[in-house]
């Protein structure tokens, strides 16, 4: 089975313990009401789904019930690291060349 | 709702309108080294609470709120347990009212009164840990899941509240509406880890 690391349970935990919760670092606009149809397309439907590394949104849902962010490899499915929601998009991931 | 629930079938009225029947009481299974059982009813709370007003809830419930993962606090009969980083399971068999308390304290929270929403089972004995990971996927043995220990996980198709009171004893809450399965599974369970 697949392993997890939650960032605030610290610990790794059962992938079936966890819900994908679509791609992360999406911004919801400030005004909603005031931004085009195609904007909101855009913020609402156009996502990147990129092959290879993707920053995701996950859920702890059967266990501390948090949200947190992955990065994850869409093809082998490996998670690369795990980050607290709200925390920047990291800027090294481990294990990646200098 | 919480404090109807609270009320003694002693000190209820002759004619009471509504009869509070706790689901499977008193049903029992048994394997040749575990013994699974339906709990006695218990007052239970679901509290969400910022960091600032931890102190203030562990004065008033007179346990002081684990903080750090997968953790339980227990005190006259009284059991805290960590279900995420701003989020507490009360269980109180003592005849205690958490929600009541709760009111005394003056710092923000919710408290929520979930005491008929849960059913618990205890699955005691030489064979508890291989009869609860029969279905829960969590590391459960001593070094990963020490006595105290506390989560919310799944059991089978499930969603459960496990806690670890001792090394061979496993508290099991799961939602009434689950209650069926969950002790159905167990005494399956039960009979495998006996085997």
């Amino acid at each position: 089975m697949l392993l997890i690391h939650c960032p605030y349970c610290e610990e790794e935990r059962p992938e079936i313990e966890f819900r994908n919760a679509g791609e992360a670092h999406i911004a919801r606009p400030s005004d909603i009401a005031s931004i085009s149809d195609a904007d909101f397309e855009k913020f609402f439907f156009i996502r990147d789904n990129t092959k290879g590394l993707v920053y995701e949104r996950w859920r702890h849902v059967h266990g501390c019930a948090r949200f947190f962010n992955a990065v994850r490899d869409s093809v082998s499915d490996k998670f690369v690291m795990t980050y607290k929601a709200g925390e920047p998009k990291p800027k090294k991931l481990p294990g990646a060349g200098k | 709702m919480a404090k109807a629930a609270v009320k003694k079938p002693a000190s209820a009225p002759a004619t009471a309108l509504v009869e509070c029947r706790p689901a499977l009481a008193g049903r029992e299974a048994s394997g040749s080294n575990v013994k699974v059982s339906v709990l006695p009813p218990a007052e239970r709370i679901s509290l969400r609470a910022p960091e600032a007003s931890v102190a203030a809830l562990s004065r008033a419930l007179g346990v002081t709120l684990p903080q750090k993962p997968k953790t339980s606090a227990s005190k006259n009969g009284r059991t805290v347990l960590w279900l995420g980083p701003d989020e507490w399971f009360v269980i109180d068999e003592a005849g205690g009212n958490p929600l009541d308390d709760c009111t005394n304290a003056k710092a923000l929270h919710s408290a929520v009164g979930v005491s008929h929403r849960n059913v618990a089972f205890a699955v005691s004995g030489a064979g508890a840990q291989a009869t609860v990971s029969a279905g829960c996927p969590q590391d459960l043995s001593l070094d990963a899941f020490p006595v105290g220990a506390c989560s919310r996980t799944v059991l089978g198709k499930s969603e459960i509240l496990l806690y670890r009171p001792a090394a061979d004893a496993f508290r099991v809450e799961c939602w009434r509406s689950f209650s069926d399965y969950v002790f159905t599974f167990l005494t399956e369970a039960a009979r495998d880890a006996a085997a």
